[in-house]
């Protein structure tokens, strides 16, 4: 009985312990039990290991053997990922679906179809020398993406056989290189350990705004290529509304989206929507630019916590060819608590709320591995990581909440009440920020070269910071005793409310809105105000202004004016001026 | 896998009995528990070392001895024996006969547990459920497939709205066969017999089943409620093509028993000292709900439960609303002014109602005249809020028919009778009859066209 075998000896829930492991190292992958379930190891203590189970462990037996495999928990990275729906450990789920409708354990399916073929167009020829990273050729793998081929870091060498022109699987061998006497075989499919960074030449300092097409995120609250930022909000308050928006706008080259311990049916409406909507700047459907996670809350908590990993690492692989990727996780306090639920059964002494004390590190070890950077000299790519957080209670003190903003550059705080009032999106602008505003001011500057982003916005938050102020008043006297020239800068605040930060995200026209229209939108609505200051100025009622028909034009401008039409906005501003004109011959 | 007999235990802590075995048995299995005395309890393996085995004793430990007890080991997890017999019957919180039927032998077994369904084959819910009751159907509304909670609280009438659900519910042109499967968890005398009662003069009770476990019952019964019902309710929806509805009701309950057994375990606690995994946990249950391509049947979940101290952030119905598609919360002060079923229109929310409603699924005006309906209330609750600093009084005119609106969109929208099923039609001309106590201008998140249609004539 007292063999050195590799055997289980322990089991309590998804944590097992395992003898005869000395050779093991942490992070190793392993296969427990008879029915081969994949688990990791995370402590080692002589020769017995601590190993997380990535599956439901019922039925599981002490004494059952234990396979080591030697090798990190790992991706299969290569083309086929695009378009692709996978659990938190890379399997896809529409092959586990031919299996059985329900997600059924000991089920080992690789990331990418081996059968498949793809059309490879080599970029090198033989004799040329590489090294890691450079490119060897491309595949069209969707009509908007260039699935680039890179040489894996470790290979160096002169390439003594290339690929010509043709289709090949993704095991196929398609270079080889010589180094000295050593020859190296390159295919398409590679592995990289997920928990493990992939290495950057340099690090660059973000300049470009990820345009999401959402108003009071791009306006007000703009996140940069290479940034990062936080979505916290109660249950109710939209984040995933928020997040879908995120991914089917952003002006990101690839969107991978982490459903990480969230509801099954978000997933179904993304798997539903993406494949129908086209990216309003390349008109191809949004699944052809997508890469989907999927790890809901009744899938193995376990993998939940690894699904974090899976998706940056593919992030980071679409990035170094170049490419800048935007990458969404739904929600990371699910995945903190999944980090509680290991911590709690490996008995370590707990920080916060049960949260282990190295919460914070690994936050921050994620949200690090965003940013803009070479790759090599000469190409650049970046990733760009909006995190939701759900906050217990909506409580923004929690420790997911208040370690995350430590690491990350924008906070987009969500606001119940605004939800409560069917405010969408309800990202409160006082509470919000974002540390991007000047090393972006210069490409919103050269959009426009009458208007100046940054002026614009500076007035209207001005606007609001005011309306704050007074609505305490109003919520104690009402707003009738105010004099005219509050109740103007209350009725300006509820124009900039109404008609430019809340966005309907099922309409047509307002679910997505470019710079141009944000901008063009932005300046009417000040325009107006600055036009009824001087009318009130000459002793006008306040009234005469709030009443007049363009009003209405104004607040229904972002649905009615289409993102193109220029001309809509010169011709509500002639009404403005025209309005405005007969009010004032009416008093002169 | 293999029975195996054990003579005599260990240690006994709390509701957990450690023996001196462990080689061959799976963690998960089920155990007899025999008492000196000749009882027989359940057990379940809850966690494995290289000598000991722990075992969970369903209906506790009391009268338990280290040296009488026998324990034989089934070498197979819980499984409940599911068939389409079970309709029309009422059983205990662990699925024993509670009606003097015979048990159900025939049929097949299942693991409680179940599976997760793999998103990639789940069918994205959009067909209305009509309700009957104007609150939800018309502000609140249920797709097939959804799972949406009640919130409630102490000494509302949420079982009386879960008994009307349950009696009223059903799908436009329903030609299909459906079922409705009741959960009772922890439920009080009074409340197991208000549902008996109801069950017995319902029109459906061919096409119920209610599993009942009650508060006397041990907490590990709990725990096990909510997993039988919803096993049947797999078999019916996915086997059997029925669109199966589920009320469980109450989840706190269910929470307090999980939080009972985590510290008999002795595991760490989380917020108010419920167990850490308690979000996991729920979301294997709300999770068990929805449509599957190519399936005919479905699963609609409606989760009921009592908030402790009507605390909206109370860890309970905060992870439920995490998990949940929306939900629907009661109102003491609606209750208090005997307004029935006291819906609080303003925290409730359904998540699919929007692809569940509108033309060729209910009626073209009903997105629009929802969020009409919604937002006049809103602002009447400002108004009224308003009104008691300064006086009714001082309000301005249009103030004043906000105030209007804010009562009669009580009590003649939200109030109705609890055997009262109205239709969708009736709910929204309804809607459109107390908008009329606004002048017509305030309307603006309705269209011209709209209004111009359904804007009540006389």
């Amino acid at each position: 009985m007292q063999d050195n075998k590799q055997k289980i000896i322990e089991i309590n829930g998804p944590v097992i312990k395992a003898q005869g492991m000395q050779d093991s190292f942490i992070g190793e992958i392993v296969y427990v039990g008879k029915e081969k379930l994949l688990g990791e190891v995370i402590r080692l203590r002589k020769d017995i290991a601590t190993v997380q189970v990535y599956e439901d462990t019922e039925g599981l037996k002490v004494y059952e053997d234990v396979e080591a495999k030697g090798v990190p928990l790992s991706i299969e990275l290569g083309p086929g990922l695009i378009g692709g729906v996978f659990d938190g450990l890379g399997r896809p789920l529409k092959k586990l679906q031919e299996g059985s409708l329900f997600i059924e354990k000991g089920q080992s399916v690789r990331t990418l179809d081996g059968r498949r073929k793809w059309r490879f167009s080599p970029a090198l020829e033989k004799g040329q020398s590489i090294k890691g990273l450079d490119i060897i050729g491309e595949i069209q793998e969707t009509a908007i993406l260039k699935h680039k081929i890179l040489c894996p870091y470790n290979i160096e060498g002169k390439v003594v056989f290339i690929a010509p022109c043709g289709e090949y699987s993704v095991d196929e061998v398609i270079v080889r290189v010589k180094n000295n006497r050593k020859e190296s075989e390159i295919k398409m499919s590679s592995f990289w350990p997920v928990r493990k960074k992939r290495p950057v030449s340099k690090y660059l300092k973000p300049s470009q705004p990820l345009i999401t097409g959402q108003r009071v995120l791009d306006f007000f609250f703009p996140l940069a290529k290479g940034g990062s930022a936080i979505i916290p909000g109660g249950f109710g308050a939209g984040k995933t509304v928020l997040q879908h928006q995120l991914a089917k706008w952003s002006d990101a080259e690839v969107i991978v989206y982490i459903g990480c311990g969230e509801r099954g049916n978000e997933m179904t409406q993304v798997l539903k929507e993406f494949p129908k909507l086209l990216d309003p700047r390349t008109k191809r459907p949004l699944m052809e630019r997508t890469v989907l996670i999927a790890n809901t809350s009744n899938m193995p908590v376990t993998a939940r916590e690894a699904s974090i990993y899976t998706g940056i690492t593919i992030a980071e692989y679409f990035r170094d060819m170049g490419y800048d990727v935007a990458l969404m996780a739904d929600s990371t306090s699910r995945w903190a608590e999944a980090l509680r639920e290991i911590s709690g059964r490996l008995e370590e002494l707990p920080a916060e709320e049960g949260f282990p004390a190295y919460l914070s590190s690994m936050l921050a070890s994620f949200y690090e591995r965003a940013g803009r950077f070479e790759v090599v000299p000469g190409r650049e790519g970046s990733i760009s990581v909006v995190g939701a957080v759900s906050p217990p209670g909506g409580d923004f003190s929690e420790p997911v909440t208040v370690h995350s903003k430590r690491f990350v550059s924008v906070f987009w705080a969500l606001d119940k009440e605004l939800s409560s009032k069917r405010h969408f999106p309800a990202v409160n602008w006082i509470q919000s920020y974002s540390e991007f505003l000047e090393d972006i001011e210069e490409w919103w500057d050269s959009q426009d070269s009458k208007v100046k982003w940054s002026i614009l916005r500076k007035e209207a938050m001005v606007v609001l910071q005011e309306d704050e102020n007074l609505q305490k008043i109003v919520r104690l006297i009402g707003e009738d005793p105010l004099p005219d020239i509050q109740k103007l800068t209350l009725f300006c605040a509820r124009l900039i409310k109404e008609g430019f930060l809340q966005q309907f995200a099922f309409d047509k026209n307002d679910s997505f809105c470019t710079a141009a229209k944000q901008l063009a939108l932005m300046e009417t609505i000040l325009y107006f105000y600055k036009k009824a200051k001087d009318l009130l100025a000459k002793k006008i009622p306040v009234t005469k202004v709030t009443e007049l028909p363009v009003c209405e034009d104004i607040f229904r401008a972002k649905s009615e004016i289409a993102n193109d039409d220029r001309k809509g906005f010169e011709d509500l501003r002639e009404r403005i001026d025209k309005q405005f004109d007969y009010i004032r011959r009416e008093y002169e | 896998m293999s029975e195996r007999n054990v003579l005599g235990v260990q240690s006994i802590e709390g509701p957990i009995v450690i023996v001196e075995a462990s080689r061959g048995i799976g963690l998960g299995e089920m155990v007899e528990v025999s008492l000196a005395q000749g009882e027989v309890r359940l057990g379940k393996v809850l966690r494995l070392t290289k000598e000991l085995c722990f075992i969970q004793v369903f209906g506790g430990t009391k009268n338990l001895s280290s040296r009488g007890t026998g324990l034989r080991f089934l070498g197979k997890p819980f499984l409940f024996t599911v068939s389409e017999d079970m309709l029309g019957r009422i059983f205990d919180g662990k699925g024993e006969p509670l009606d003097g039927g015979p048990r159900v032998y025939k049929g097949e077994s299942r693991n409680v547990n179940g599976f997760a369904i793999n998103p990639t084959v789940r069918e994205y819910p959009e067909e209305f459920i009509q309700t009957g009751i104007s609150a939800i159907d018309g502000l609140n509304s249920i797709t097939r497939g959804q799972k949406i909670a009640v919130f409630s609280g102490a000494g509302l009438p949420h079982n009386r709205v879960a008994a009307q659900i349950l009696r009223q519910a059903k799908i436009l042109e329903a030609e299909e066969s459906f079922a409705v499967i009741l959960g009772g968890i922890g439920l009080k005398k009074e409340e197991a017999h208000f549902f008996m009662e109801s069950f017995r003069c319902s029109e459906q009770v061919l096409k119920s089943v209610m599993f009942l476990n009650l508060a006397e019952d041990p907490p590990e019964e709990r725990v096990l409620t909510p997993r039988l019902a919803l096993t049947l309710a797999e078999y019916l929806a996915f086997d059997k093509g029925m669109h199966v509805l589920v009320i469980l009701t109450d989840m706190s309950n269910y929470c307090q028993s999980l939080r009972e057994i985590s510290s008999f375990r002795q595991e760490l606690p989380s917020r108010k000292g419920y167990p850490g995994y308690m979000y996991t946990d729920l979301a294997s249950i709300y999770e068990r709900t929805g449509r599957i391509k190519g399936k005919s049947g479905s699963i609609t979940q409606i989760p009921v439960l009592t908030m402790p101290n009507m605390d909206i952030t109370h860890p309970i119905p905060d992870l439920t609303g995490y998990i949940t598609e929306g939900q629907i919360v009661l109102s003491l002060a609606l209750h208090q002014r005997g307004i029935y079923p006291p819906v609080d229109i303003l925290p409730s929310l359904s998540r699919l109602m929007k692809d569940g409603i509108g033309e060729g699924k209910t009626r073209k005006d009903h997105v629009n005249l929802s969020s009409q309906l919604y937002s006049a209330y809103a602002r009447s609750k400002d108004v009224a809020s308003l009104a008691s600093i300064i006086g009714e009084e001082e309000l301005g005119p249009i103030d004043k028919s906000y105030l209007d609106f804010g009562r009669v969109f009580e009590e003649e929208f939200i109030n109705q009778d609890f055997r009262e099923s109205r239709a969708i039609e009736e709910t929204l001309k309804r809607g459109w009859q107390i908008l009329k106590a606004l002048p017509k201008k305030e309307l603006n998140r309705l269209t011209k066209e709209e209004i111009e249609e359904y804007y009540p004539k006389e």
